[in-house]
């Protein structure tokens, strides 16, 4: 039993055209300590994703349907008040820009000693030395002067060492991270990775990192799940999936990496964009900008157009693609018929 | 001197390199309003200590002394600086009575309203839904009434059923109420626009994440955020309380007549004007405009500090 497993997740929006699937069938599994990266394209449902494990998304959305089970216990049709309990507790959550997380009127220490009274019953003084623990297992300078400052006195780089301190606060199961390096300068996105990494394998935290960076993914996950128009079209083990993706998405956006193109040319990219969500196209919804829908005879493959892909499983990783079920089969027919 | 870089600054030293503090230095016309204002406020607290006699007191009043000039007239009586009104209470004690009945009204109005204001803004808009239609609809029938008119309602209502008697007992308090109850939609409004802005920010999301309920996140992370134009509409409603109390006191539904404000000192000198006693009215009349004046300015002043996009001209 994994720490935290999501099935079937269904999320949709009700706009006023009808109800818009963010999420289909999205399913996966985190145990505890283990660190999963999503990756995906802008819009792909990543950050949807993130939002519904705590059951904060934001109206007009809403969980359709599935479950997530947390800990043995099911967190979908479960009041709020329980859902408090969890959020910031057992499950927090990391944001993408670090000058608009911080409440600008609160200090520093203000904002901690209210998220730790929230949950424990302790005085002001002892959550103030919490508090400062925290501040210093993430490396800031001076961390006794910052609890008395405003967000605003400190540089981008130095918030998202306090956010990652507020996150880490009441060592919570699961952190969530959504794009945590995104708004920050380069050189600090080293850092920042390099610190949520450490403090995650010492205090034994599982992370879920949303992200689409590759190169991230690849440094500080285990296991990965490339998402696109809402679905998860490929999982397993990072190094797999990065060393041989089965999914054509997941290879053309592995190839559309600066590091793969020849030097002079221009990237390799995939064509195309996107569909928007609310005008899926029928079977497979990559299959509009997928070059393997011809197999190598000039054959169409109607499925892609027909059907949607299940899982099919190759070595330790899955993937919703019909070429590679096709794949899968060819190599087994004839190694039945050999025998 | 090393060790002190990293200390964090007191609340003192902030005040003392705030923007605040810096504009105010440059601003003659905040400067000389808040002296006024204080000032006025000081003399109005201290009016026990410091009027020459107790126009509340009927045994000081002498009612041969009526009608007396202020000093700087022909047939004035020294002991009487600023003269005397129709019953020969001394004028400048009465404004300084009244001065201290007006701002009590004032402030104690503003703070009504602001409570009812700020909880009724918050809660539409950060629920939102049918909530914020219900509250928004109860402001709009607020405001389609006037504050006067509601207030004659209420005080001729009140003065009918208790009598004058019980009115006068409970003035004060009376006409909190009725003007709190009267002008709250205004805070209500602006503080539920500040909410709409503020909810979408990320560390509102970041507070729900935290697993802050929603009574915390409202009160504490988005009101404080929410605080300026409560501050600069305070300042106008302040103003706007005095005067409405001054104008139903004018109208002898406000303060009576024993227990004199701003207003009824205007009223009761009203009638004397024309036998040439100018003064009983126009000496309480200015000390209103001044207190209202003073108010309305350094509200300006605040505004265009705390709003640093709003620039005048």
């Amino acid at each position: 039993m994994s720490l935290l497993d999501v099935n079937h997740l269904d999320v949709r929006f009700a706009l006023r055209g009808g109800d818009v699937q963010a999420l289909r069938d999205v399913c996966f599994s985190l145990d505890r300590g283990e660190r999963l990266g999503i990756v995906g394209e802008s819009g792909a449902g990543k950050s949807v994703a993130a939002f519904s494990l705590l059951n904060l998304i934001a109206k007009p959305g809403y969980i359709a349907g599935g479950s997530i089970r947390f800990d043995d216990q099911e967190l979908i049709g479960v009041s709020d008040r329980q859902l408090r309990k969890i959020r910031g507790h057992r499950m927090s959550m990391i944001f993408q820009d670090p000058m608009m997380t911080l409440n600008p009127v609160l200090t520093i220490g203000e904002q901690m000693v209210e998220c730790l009274k929230a949950h424990r019953r302790i005085t002001t003084r002892q959550a103030r030395t919490i508090s400062l623990k925290r501040l210093q297992q993430v490396q800031i300078p001076s961390p006794e002067a910052r609890l008395d400052q405003y967000p605003h006195e400190l540089s981008g780089g130095m918030r998202q060492r306090v956010i990652i301190a507020v996150a880490l606060l009441l060592d919570p199961d699961i952190i969530i991270a959504d794009e945590p390096t995104t708004a920050l300068d380069v050189t600090i996105q080293a850092e920042i990775m390099a610190l949520l990494l450490e403090l995650c394998e010492t205090h034994n935290v599982g992370l879920i990192l949303i992200t689409h960076d590759l190169g991230v993914v690849s440094q500080v996950t285990q296991r990965m799940l490339v998402m696109y128009a809402g679905r998860v079209i490929e999982q397993g083990p990072t190094r797999e999936i990065i060393n041989d993706p089965q999914h054509p998405y997941t290879q053309g956006l592995i190839n559309a990496l600066p590091q793969m193109a020849t030097p002079g040319e221009r990237l390799n990219q995939i064509p195309g964009s996107m569909p928007s969500l609310s005008k899926l196209p029928s079977g497979c919804a990559f299959h509009p900008r997928c070059g393997f829908v011809q197999r190598s005879d000039g054959t169409d493959r109607q499925a892609c157009r027909e059907e949607v892909p299940a899982f099919v499983t190759s070595g330790n990783c899955q993937a919703a693609c019909h070429m590679v079920a096709e794949m899968i089969d060819s190599e087994r027919i004839p190694a039945q018929e050999q025998e | 001197m090393t060790s002190q870089t990293t200390r964090p600054a007191s609340r003192w030293e902030r005040f003392r390199d705030s923007y605040l503090l810096y504009s105010f230095k440059r601003d003659l016309i905040a400067q000389v309003s808040l002296l006024a204002f204080i000032l006025l406020v000081t003399a109005a607290v201290l009016a026990p200590w410091l009027a020459p006699m107790d126009p509340y007191d009927l045994a000081q009043i002498d009612i041969l002394a009526s009608e007396l000039p202020p000093l700087w007239i022909d047939g004035s009586d020294p002991t009487y600086l600023m003269g005397t009104d129709a019953q020969g209470r001394d004028l400048l004690s009465t404004i300084l009575y009244g001065a201290r009945v007006s701002l009590i009204i004032g402030f104690g109005a503003v703070a009504m309203q602001a409570t009812l204001g700020v909880c009724f803004g918050l809660l539409a808009g950060y629920m939102g839904g049918r909530v914020d239609a219900f509250l928004m609809r109860l402001a709009d029938i607020q405001l389609s009434f006037s504050t006067l008119m509601v207030a004659i309602i209420v005080g001729a209502l009140f003065k009918a059923i208790f009598g004058g008697a019980t009115f006068s007992t409970y003035a004060v308090p009376l006409l909190v109420l009725i003007i709190g109850l009267a002008e709250w939609p205004q805070y209500a409004r602006t503080v539920r626009a500040s909410v709409l802005a503020e909810k979408g920010k990320e560390y509102v999301d970041a507070a729900r994440v935290m697993g802050l309920s929603s009574r915390r996140i409202m009160f504490r992370h988005i009101l404080p955020n929410t605080l300026s134009p409560i501050f600069v509409i305070s300042t106008v409603q302040v103003a706007n309380a005095i005067i409405s109390e001054a104008a139903l006191s004018f109208l002898g539904l406000g303060m009576p007549e024993t227990q004199p404000s701003l207003g009824s000192l205007i009223k009761s000198g009203f009638d004397y004007l024309q036998s040439g006693s100018w003064w009983i009215t126009l000496i309480p009349g200015l000390v209103l405009v001044i207190l209202v004046l003073v108010i309305n300015l350094l509200g300006d002043w605040l505004r265009d500090v705390l709003n640093p996009r709003l620039y005048k001209g």
